[in-house]
């Protein structure tokens, strides 16, 4: 500690220079911040459904292909199973389709099935009973200042109605919540009734999306899903069950690799700070070479300027990265509001926290250990004569 | 008196690329406790390198030196560091003080080699400063000091440890006449009053005068005139 004001005045010398590098450092930990969050969040909607105890069936083809309603009875009788729902993608969009958000048509029975949300037993009943009923998420029904007797319209983008219109009007009847906290981000979608939605529907009536299988034992899922798949084996609706988490993974994985890309972001940002913070410590350095030897000349240790220079390099990065994350911790409550929880973002936590400073204390050491050598090793006599 | 530096053949080459240099020729020097020695000669003579090596800054190639009895050639780099931290304080003729600390700070700068508290380092920072009379500008950072008061300041932070030994490389080289008199008198009452032993290189014949005795170097080897030897 009775270094820390040599090691102050090493940053401060020039301030200006030391700003801008801290700026750059601040920048790509707000950016870790940030892109580790978004890849946990990720992680987290493959994790945070009750994925073993239910298992989801859809076209082996592909998801987006249809299933004949045929199959529901006969899941239903495969052994294991304790209730089955449907669903049906709808896409419609709300507002001229300025705003998007999940949208689906599903079996009255399909809140039955989801223990994890919150949907009082009145609501829940109104569904069952009203043909265009409609239940949205807390978020959703908070951004848009929806309340339960509000008319909802969707613009059909795949499902017109018989008639031609593509409009589609739900009467809200019910608003669920997510039992944990850190799963608000399934508060965002709305479910209307697929019977509904079946008889309106212009066209591929009497099919469905898929079939959300409830588990009496999450033990038999591999049983259950092979005895599932069995029932419709070369047939034309050939059928995958897998479990919802596999499920979730393997539909963002279509999309990208969100953990390739944030790694391939990350290694770019800090492949360029490395050298832009590794040249401001090597000019920083050379610029102090006299001082450096006048430390040496009154006694300091080759060791002790090795560890000034070391701790100088740290500490800059250091600063930061705890206000860049700092800032990443602001901006992802902040983004959290924004997006109203389309994608549910963890906080950026003790995890982030200790990774992104244990990693700012590498790329330090990393950064000044080449200007820390030259220090340590600088000849007295030459440096003071300027050679 | 007893002989605190007992310099013997001593001997220095440099190396340039394939060129050898010997600056220094089998020197023979003692300088006794509490003597205050002025090195003159022509650029090139050797001075600093001599001064160099008898502060333990530089390895002799060939020969001996003493200080106390202490063999610094023998000492490794880091030994020699520690050597010099408690026995050598150094005055360089631009001051070589670290611009972004206070005067203060840069007296304490030796004693944080040491294990002395914050406050007894603050407490003796301070009284080197008011011996040399800038205790109102220990808040100051060099550049807000004149080079007479910069001087000053290093030369608090050269006795801040109380060493034996002063070595000084053309400490008024940089100063105008007025601030040369001020630190050529203060280094004079740090030799008559404290008891300290300096070695001074110098250019000027008017510091010379401050100074017990006057060496010469002349292409490395060492000519005392004792007609130029004050009392």
């Amino acid at each position: 500690m009775k270094y820390l004001h040599l090691i102050w005045a090493g940053l401060t010398r020039r301030k200006t220079r030391t700003i801008f590098t801290v700026l750059s450092v601040l920048a790509a930990f707000l950016l870790f911040g940030l892109l580790d969050t978004v890849n946990s969040a990720f992680g987290n909607v493959s994790g945070s459904l009750a994925g073993a105890s239910r298992l989801v069936t859809v076209s082996k083809i592909s998801f987006t292909m249809a299933l004949p309603m045929s199959l529901y009875s006969r899941i239903q009788a495969v052994p294991g199973v304790a209730g089955v729902s449907y669903a049906n993608w709808f896409g419609g969009q709300y507002q001229d389709g300025r705003v998007f958000f999940p949208n689906q048509a599903v079996s009255e029975n399909f809140f039955d099935l989801r223990p994890e949300w919150e949907l009082p037993a009145a609501q829940k009943r109104a569904f069952k009973e009203t043909r265009t009923g409609a239940v949205a998420g807390a978020n959703l029904a908070r951004q848009f200042g929806w309340k339960i007797g509000d008319k909802i319209p969707l613009q059909a983008t795949i499902f017109p109605q018989k008639g031609g219109s593509n409009a589609w009007t739900f009467d809200l009847v019910g608003i669920y919540r997510a039992k944990n906290p850190d799963a608000r981000g399934e508060e965002n979608a709305l479910f209307f009734n697929y019977k509904y939605f079946d008889e309106a529907r212009q066209f591929g009536n009497g099919a469905v999306g898929s079939y959300s299988v409830k588990l009496t034992d999450p033990r038999q899922a591999d049983q259950v899903a092979h005895a599932i798949d069995a029932l419709s084996a070369d047939s034309e609706y050939e059928t995958k069950t897998e479990t919802e988490q596999a499920f979730t993974a393997a539909l963002v994985s279509q999309f990208a690799d969100i953990g390739l890309i944030v790694g391939s972001i990350m290694a770019a940002v800090f492949f360029t700070l490395v050298l832009l913070t590794g040249n401001t410590m090597a000019q920083a350095v050379r610029e102090r070479i006299p001082e450096l030897a006048v430390l040496k000349t009154i006694g300091f240790s080759r060791r002790s300027v090795l560890a000034l220079v070391l701790c100088e390099a740290v500490l800059l990065l250091l600063i930061g990265a705890s206000i860049g994350l700092l800032l990443a911790s602001v901006a992802v409550v902040s983004i959290q509001g924004q997006v109203a929880g389309q994608l549910s973002l963890p906080r950026v936590g003790a995890g982030e926290w200790s990774r992104g400073l244990l990693l700012a204390l590498a790329i330090g050491l990393l950064v000044g250990f080449l200007p820390a050598w030259r220090g340590m090793r600088l000849r007295i006599v030459d440096a003071l004569s300027g050679r | 008196m007893s002989t605190l530096v007992e310099i013997r053949n001593l001997t220095k080459v440099y190396t340039r690329g394939h060129q050898k240099l010997e600056v220094l020729h089998h020197i023979d020097l003692d300088i006794v406790a509490k003597d205050f020695v002025a090195l003159m000669g022509p650029s090139g003579s050797g001075k600093t390198t001599l001064l160099n090596l008898i502060g333990g800054l530089d390895s002799p190639t060939d020969g001996t030196i003493a200080v106390a009895g202490e063999h610094i050639e023998r000492l490794g780099e880091d030994a020699l560091a520690k050597w010099r931290a408690s026995n050598v304080g150094f005055v360089f003729q631009f001051y070589n003080l670290l611009p972004m600390l206070t005067a203060r700070r840069n007296v304490e700068l030796p004693l944080l080699l040491t294990k002395l508290s914050a406050g007894e380092r603050r407490r003796k920072a301070e009284v080197a400063l008011e011996l040399v009379g800038l205790s109102d500008r220990s808040q100051h950072k060099p550049g807000e000091l004149s080079g007479g008061q910069q001087q000053r300041v290093a030369i608090a932070r050269a006795i801040v440890s109380d060493p034996t030994l002063l070595v000084c490389d053309e400490p008024t080289g940089d100063l105008d006449r007025q601030s040369a008199t001020e630190v050529l008198t203060l280094m004079q009452e740090l030799n008559r009053d404290h008891g300290k032993t300096i070695v001074m290189v110098t250019h000027d014949p008017k510091a010379a005068e401050y100074a017990h005795r006057t060496l010469h170097l002349d292409k490395g080897t060492l000519v005392e005139t004792p007609e130029q030897t004050a009392a």
